[in-house]
């Protein structure tokens, strides 16, 4: 991605950049289980949700990360907006390492960085009015002219008239609403970055084309960039620039978005766009079901991950050898696949 | 930084180019209003029903009752009305004249010689500030501790509920009694005890809340906006939680009137005030059971059971607001 200058050709950094980023939680983290276990000499257990994914994000650029239930998009999505620390690995914002910084840089970087929330029923305070919720970030920045920015926000999300809103409680709101006074709340702060876990899927499907095409409307006027994380490949297709497809914990490939829902390359990824319905009866296509269940993700499987469940299943090396995540011989796109299936093209990106 | 780079919607605002002055939001009397709307809504929930209205007029009465009891009472509490023989209290009583009998008495007199509507009349001062006091202390202790323990987890969550299991094996009466022996019998060392023992209830339930409250989107949206603990806790743990330990508190009022009156009746209430449990305690010490002295005993033990009713009233009214699978 070096040819990808940044608009202003100024910053030679990406706006943020993720590199080997790991996540795992210990299992039994009690007193008298961890007694237990010193007791015993037993090592602690840890759910590996995010192990050592890498990406880079360029100012208005937009990626998805997908994958199934339980594959760390979430996780790894908290940790981009520090509600994790990291177990290791390296977060940058424009050049910054975010675990090593000072309370000021942490300030500018809540400032510019901010999360939209799977369910709008929950990710608004029941007790704060429609206001108060768009004010408190403005008040805990101490940035001036409350009202006018509340007000440009929530005309910015299509609530109007604004004021009408001002002192509506959630539980008076549809969801729709709810989920664009939770977008005008992440707007308010006027950030860089923003996550947005599952933005619509709590949303009924009517709304859902309404709120969406307000998200990229905030994509393209505040130049944001935007991590969009689903399982609905259709949605992710339509939202974003490039792909990221997970897979426990690992990214599996990544690449431009048309590149890899047209031509996925992972035996992984083929199966989940495999798992899109297409509305139209007649298109016969190659099925490929996916057996077994998830691996565990406490005793992470060795190798590469997926050769229990894979279909394209090609010996030992797939249980003894881990693949990396990199550029392949056999195609000449941006794409990088974690697979034994390609060729390694000897410079790794 | 953030702005001088990008386009945004926001920049003719923070160029100052709309007029700000006439058109923003009046914060204080917007909030007032906002508070004004909230309680008076839950006012209305609450009088909604007729138990409630009723426990409120009659803890209103005795509040009443309790402020202008100098006035009401026409003798003070511990004032002899008559001596016996050679000055010593003499086991005699006055009937009440409000039985017609020949006495100007209301509610006759004690043993001791005492005026018993005076004794009555003061004995609420008792009841109502052990009850009041206890429960805000109870409220706010054990909300400050529940939501403390629950938003931090960790090491501070299990220091604090480790001493709320302490303070759990720790029965009422005992502990009553050493703290009478150490610190002499007053009303404060019995309201002392009974806070001590009582916010533990309230800090483990509002804990619960404070640690399912913390996961929910609102904090996180909260904490990536850069909120601190302090603000988070204020202003979305506290206002969810409040309506439970409002409940708390209200249940409180009743528990505390009734582990007053029951540790002065056993003998360990101030002798120098007078409470509805201490009257309860003359009573059985001269044994006015026995010789039919009805009306030492039976007052007292009404306006106990008033007060309690009424208490446990208004928190049943509240805790259907808070919980509305009761209705």
């Amino acid at each position: 991605m070096s040819d990808a200058e940044s608009p202003d050709g100024a910053d030679e950094n990406p706006l943020l950049r993720v590199e080997g980023l790991q996540k795992h939680f210990q299992v039994d983290e009690g007193l008298i289980s961890s007694l237990l276990r010193a007791t015993m000499g037993k090592e602690a257990d840890y759910v590996h949700a995010v192990d050592g994914v890498s990406f880079e994000l360029e100012r208005g650029e937009t990626l998805g990360l997908a994958g199934e239930s339980g594959c760390g998009k979430t996780t790894t999505g908290m940790s981009l907006v520090k509600l994790h620390e990291p177990t290791d690995g390296r977060i940058e914002f424009r050049g910054m390492d975010l675990t090593e910084s000072n309370d000021e840089e942490l300030d500018e970087f809540r400032r510019n960085a901010q999360m939209i929330f799977q369910d709008p029923f929950e990710s608004l305070n029941p007790r704060m009015t429609v206001y108060d919720t768009l004010a408190e970030p403005l008040r805990i920045h101490d940035i001036e002219n409350e009202t006018a920015r509340i007000r440009r926000a929530l005309e910015f999300a299509e609530l109007q008239p604004p004021d009408q809103y001002f002192d509506q409680y959630p539980h008076e709101l549809s969801g729709g609403q709810r989920q664009r006074v939770a977008i005008a709340r992440a707007l308010v702060l006027d950030p860089d970055f923003v996550v947005a876990d599952e933005p619509v899927s709590m949303l009924d499907v009517s709304l859902r084309a309404g709120v969406l095409s307000l998200m990229e409307r905030m994509t393209e006027e505040f130049n944001l960039s935007v991590v969009y994380i689903s399982h609905d490949l259709s949605l992710l297709r339509h939202m974003c620039d490039r792909l990221a497809i997970m897979y426990m914990g690992e990214i599996v490939e990544k690449g431009a978005t048309e590149d890899i829902i047209e031509n996925p390359q992972h035996p992984y990824t083929r199966s989940l766009i495999n798992a899109v319905p297409v509305p139209d009866p007649d298109v016969g296509r190659e099925r490929v079901e996916l057996a077994g269940e998830v691996g565990d993700a406490i005793d992470v499987p060795s190798g590469c991950r997926f050769h229990g469940r894979c279909s394209e299943y090609i010996g030992d090396i797939c249980e003894t050898e881990s693949p990396s995540l990199e550029r392949k011989a056999e195609f000449d796109d941006d794409r990088e696949v974690a697979c034994h299936l390609y060729d390694s093209c000897g410079e790794r990106s | 930084m953030a702005t001088q780079d990008k386009p945004s919607i926001f920049a003719d605002i923070d160029d100052g180019d709309v007029d700000q002055e006439d058109e923003s939001v009046d914060r204080w009397r917007r909030n007032l209003r906002l508070w004004r709307e909230t309680l008076t809504e839950q006012w209305r929930m609450l009088t909604d029903d007729l138990m409630v209205r009723l426990a409120m007029i009659t803890i209103a009465f005795f509040m009443a009752v309790a402020v202008f009891a100098p006035f009401i009472a026409p003798h003070g509490p511990l004032t002899r009305q008559y001596e016996g023989d050679a000055g010593i209290i003499i086991v005699d009583w006055a009937e009440p004249s409000f039985m017609s009998a020949e006495s100007e008495y209301l509610l006759g007199t004690t043993a001791e010689g005492f005026d018993i509507f005076s004794q009555l009349v003061y004995g609420s001062r008792a009841a109502l500030l052990v009850g009041l006091v206890a429960a805000v202390f109870t409220a706010g202790i054990g909300t400050l501790v529940g939501l403390t323990a629950g938003y931090y987890g960790g090491k501070i969550d299990d220091t604090l509920m480790r001493i709320v299991d302490f303070l759990y094996g720790m029965p009422l009466l005992p502990t009553v009694i050493i703290l009478v022996a150490l610190l002499g019998p007053s009303l404060w060392n019995i309201l002392l005890a009974i806070i001590l023992l009582q916010w533990r209830s309230t800090a483990r339930v509002i804990r619960s809340q404070a640690l399912s409250l913390r996961e929910r989107p609102f904090v996180k949206a909260a904490q990536v906006a850069g909120a601190s603990d302090w603000h988070i806790i204020s202003r979305h743990l506290a206002p969810n939680v409040l309506p439970l330990s409002f409940l708390y508190g209200a249940f409180a009022i009743a528990w505390a009137i009734l582990a007053e009156a029951g540790v002065s009746f056993i003998g360990l209430g101030d002798p120098n005030t007078v409470s509805w449990g201490t009257m309860l305690q003359s009573s059985r010490a001269y044994s006015a059971l026995d010789f039919g002295a009805w009306w030492w005993f039976i007052p007292p033990g009404i306006c106990i059971g008033l007060v309690v009713i009424s208490g446990f009233l208004i928190g049943r009214g509240y805790e259907e607001i808070t919980n509305p699978e009761l209705r």
